[in-house]
C-alpha cells in the first residue's frame, strides 16, 4: 500500500469567473483545526486564467493560509475537472502535501474524485466535522442515508482527500500576519486534455446563492400559488437571506429548480432557515435539518416542521409573514 | 452508439428504520428501488438510443445479489441488458473503489460488443450521496467527464456537449467521445415501463460479473479500499424548540423578531 510521507494541509478555492467563493475561508478554518494536532502548516491553492487570482490570492493570504500556491493558464480560466485535476497533480507531486480539503460544491466533488483517482488517494466526501485519529490519519463526520445516519468515515491509504459542505465551519478571520504568494509553473504539454469549456451563462437574478447562504427563507405548498414566493422574496429581502423552496413548489412550477431545498435539490446549512408553509417530510429535512436554527411559519402545529423548529410560528403565512417583515422595517427604523 | 447507465440499488423510502443498538440501517424487509437519480441517467440513455439508431443501452450495477431487481427495473423501461457486478470479495468497497469495479466492467464490454461510447450515471445515490463515483469512474476510464448535467443539447458519434448546473449558471462544455456524464433531477421526465416491457424483463437475463470475468486491480478495491467506515450512528436530534407566543399576527412578528435580533440575524 502506497504510503503517504507527504507534510502539509492543502485548501483549494474556487475561483467563479473571477469571484472567489467563500467556502475557502470554511475550509481554512477546518484545515487550522487539524493543524494544531498535526503541526505541519496549512497552504491553499487557487487556480484561474491568466491574470486572474491575484486578488483572491492576496485575501486568502490574509486570512490564515502560510502559502497560497496560484496556477494561471488560459486552460484554467473556466472549470474543467480534467485540466484542473492535472494542474494540481503536477504541483501536488512537487509539494507533496500529506491532505487536501476542498469544497464540496459541484466543481469541488467532481475534482475531488478526479484528483484522488490520479493521486491514488484516499477521499472522504461531503464531509460536515474533520479530526484526526489516534494515528494520525484524516477522519471525518458525514450525514448519509438523507440525513438519517451520521457516518464516521477515515481514510487509511495515501493522501488523504475530504470535500467539505459548504457551511459546516466558520469562515476564518484576518490574520495577523499574511501568507506568501507563490506563482507555481503550469504545463499542459503532458495532459493530453479533450474536454473544452465552451462557454457560462450566468443566473440572472442576482439572487444570494442557496449553497452558501447564511440565512435562507424557504417556501412550500402552504404559499398556495406562484404569486406566494412575493411573500418570501419580501422576507429574504427584510433578512438579507438566500431563496429556498419544497419540491412540491418545484414540481408545481412556481420556482426553478435551482431553489430546491432537500434529498433530490442541494443540502443547505444555513445559521438561519425559514421555512413557510413546508410540512417537512424528510426528503425535506435531508436538505436542511442541520440548520442552525430553523424557524417554522406553519398554520399546523404538528407538523414535522413545526415540531422540529426552534421558534415554531403557528397562523396563516398570508398574515404572519407581511407582519414580520413590517416588524423588521419597524426595528431597523 | 454503445451506452452504458451506472445504476445502484438503494432504499426506497426516504423514513429509515434505524437500529439504535448497532447505529445501521435496519435491512430485514427494507423496500429497495433503483436509485431516484439514476432513473434520469436511464431515461436520457434510452432517448439518446432513440436518436442515434443503431444504439445500444447496457445496465451496470454493483451491489448485493438482490440488486439484480434494479437491472431488471432498467430492462423494463427499454434497456437491452444488464450486467450485475458482484462479488464477495468486491465488499467494503468505496465510492472511488466501487468507479473503479464500473471501470472494468465498461473496458470489459467495450472489448465484447465494440468500443463504449457513453456512460451516464445519476448525480449521487439516495444513500451514500458522495456524489463522486460520476467524476471517478471518468477518472479511471482517463474520459473527459462533466457532473450535474442538465442538458444534452447536442449528441453525435464523436462529441457531446453538455450542460452543467453551477451554483453561479450554467456551464457548457464540450466533451470528445467516449466521456463520461453524470446527470440531475429535471434533465428529463423518466417514462414508465409498460407492460410488455415488464414481462420481457422478467424473462431476461442478466448477467453477472465477479472478480474472474473483471479482473479488478486488488489493490484498488474491497477492503483495500482506501477508506473506510469507522461507525455509523444516528444523528444527534435537535432539542424541541418553542412555540411562538401571542394572540395576533403582530405580537406573533414582534415577538420572532425581538429573537431574531438577539442572535444577530437582524
Ligand atoms: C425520492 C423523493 C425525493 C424527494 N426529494 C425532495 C426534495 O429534495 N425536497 C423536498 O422538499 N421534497 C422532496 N420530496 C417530496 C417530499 O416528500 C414532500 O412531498 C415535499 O417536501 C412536500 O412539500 P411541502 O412541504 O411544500 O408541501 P406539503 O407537504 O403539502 O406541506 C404544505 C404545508 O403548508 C402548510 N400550509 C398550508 N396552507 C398554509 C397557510 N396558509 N399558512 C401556513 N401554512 C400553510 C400545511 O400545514 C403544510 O404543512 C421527495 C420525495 C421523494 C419520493
Amino acid at each position: 500500500m502506497a504510503e503517504n510521507p507527504g507534510k502539509g494541509i492543502w485548501c483549494v478555492a474556487e475561483l467563479r469567473h473571477g469571484a472567489l467563493v467563500p467556502t475557502i475561508f470554511e475550509l481554512l478554518s477546518a484545515a487550522r483545526s487539524l493543524d494544531q494536532v498535526s503541526k505541519e502548516g496549512v497552504c491553499a491553492v487557487v487556480l484561474g486564467g491568466p491574470g486572474k487570482t491575484a486578488p483572491a490570492a492576496k485575501e486568502i493570504a490574509s486570512r490564515g493560509a502560510q502559502r497560497v500556491f496560484v496556477l494561471e493558464h488560459a486552460l484554467l480560466d473556466g472549470f474543467l475537472e480534467e485540466a484542473y485535476a492535472r494542474a494540481l497533480k503536477d504541483l501536488i507531486e512537487r509539494e507533496k502535501p500529506s491532505k487536501i480539503l476542498l469544497p464540496a460544491s459541484v466543481a469541488g466533488r467532481s475534482l475531488a474524485a478526479r484528483l484522488a483517482v490520479a493521486c491514488r488517494a484516499g477521499l472522504l466526501g461531503d464531509v460536515t466535522a474533520v479530526a484526526l485519529d489516534s494515528s494520525g490519519n484524516l477522519e471525518a463526520l458525514r450525514p448519509c442515508y438523507g440525513g438519517n445516519l451520521l457516518a464516521t468515515v477515515a481514510v487509511r491509504r495515501g493522501l488523504q482527500m475530504a470535500t467539505v459542505r459548504p457551511m459546516a465551519f466558520p469562515r476564518a478571520a484576518q490574520a495577523s500576519s499574511s501568507g506568501e504568494v507563490v506563482a507555481a509553473p503550469v504545463d499542459p504539454s503532458s495532459w493530453g486534455l479533450r474536454g473544452r469549456f465552451a462557454g457560462f451563462a450566468p443566473e440572472e437574478s442576482k439572487e444570494i446563492d442557496l449553497s452558501s447562504a447564511e440565512k435562507i427563507v424557504s417556501g412550500g405548498r402552504g404559499l398556495g400559488s406562484a404569486k406566494g414566493f412575493e411573500l418570501i422574496r419580501d422576507l429574504a429581502h427584510a433578512l438579507g437571506a438566500a431563496v429556498g423552496a419544497s419540491r412540491a413548489v418545484v414540481d408545481s412550477g412556481w420556482i426553478a429548480y435551482r431553489h430546491q431545498v432537500g434529498l433530490t435539490g442541494r443540502a443547505v446549512r444555513p445559521k438561519l432557515y425559514v421555512a413557510c408553509g413546508i410540512s417537512g417530510q424528510v426528503q425535506h429535512l435531508a436538505g436542511m435539518s442541520s440548520s442552525d436554527v430553523i424557524v417554522a411559519i406553519n398554520s399546523d402545529p404538528q407538523c414535522p416542521m413545526m415540531k422540529l423548529a426552534n421558534f415554531a410560528v403557528q397562523g396563516d403565512l398570508h398574515q404572519i409573514i407581511p407582519a414580520v417583515v413590517a416588524e423588521i422595517k419597524k426595528q431597523r427604523g | 452508439m454503445n451506452i452504458v447507465v451506472c445504476v445502484k440499488q438503494t432504499p426506497a423510502s426516504a423514513n429509515l428504520p434505524i437500529d439504535l443498538a448497532t447505529g445501521r440501517i435496519k435491512t430485514e424487509g427494507l423496500q429497495l428501488g433503483v436509485n431516484p437519480f439514476d432513473e434520469y441517467a436511464i431515461e436520457e440513455a434510452l432517448r439518446l438510443k432513440e436518436r442515434l439508431p443503431g444504439s445500444s443501452v447496457s445496465v451496470l450495477s454493483f451491489g448485493a445479489a438482490a440488486a439484480e431487481e434494479a437491472l431488471r427495473s432498467a430492462l423494463a423501461l427499454g434497456c437491452d441488458e444488464g450486467i450485475l457486478l458482484y462479488d464477495p470479495a468486491f465488499e467494503q468497497s468505496d465510492s472511488l473503489a466501487t468507479a473503479h469495479l464500473l471501470c472494468a466492467a465498461v473496458r470489459k464490454l467495450s472489448k465484447a460488443k465494440g468500443a463504449v461510447a457513453l456512460v451516464l450515471c445519476g448525480k449521487q445515490t439516495n444513500d451514500g450521496e458522495s456524489g463522486q463515483v460520476g467524476a471517478a469512474l471518468g477518472a479511471w476510464l482517463d474520459w473527459p467527464a462533466a457532473s450535474c448535467v442538465k442538458k444534452i443539447p447536442q449528441a453525435d458519434d464523436s462529441k457531446i456537449v453538455v450542460e452543467r448546473l453551477m451554483e453561479d449558471g450554467v456551464d457548457t462544455v464540450e466533451l470528445p467521445l467516449p466521456a463520461v456524464v453524470s446527470v440531475i433531477k429535471g434533465i428529463n421526465e423518466p417514462r414508465l415501463p409498460s407492460l410488455k416491457g415488464k414481462m420481457a424483463a422478467k424473462k431476461a437475463v442478466v448477467a453477472r460479473w465477479g472478480q474472474a470475468e473483471l479482473a479488478a486491480d486488488v489493490s484498488q478495491i474491497g477492503a483495500s479500499s482506501a477508506s473506510v467506515v469507522v461507525k455509523t450512528a444516528p444523528p444527534e436530534t435537535r432539542s424541541a424548540g418553542m412555540t411562538v407566543p401571542g394572540g395576533s399576527p403582530e405580537e406573533k412578528a414582534a415577538f420572532l423578531v425581538q429573537k431574531l435580533k438577539e442572535l444577530k440575524f437582524i
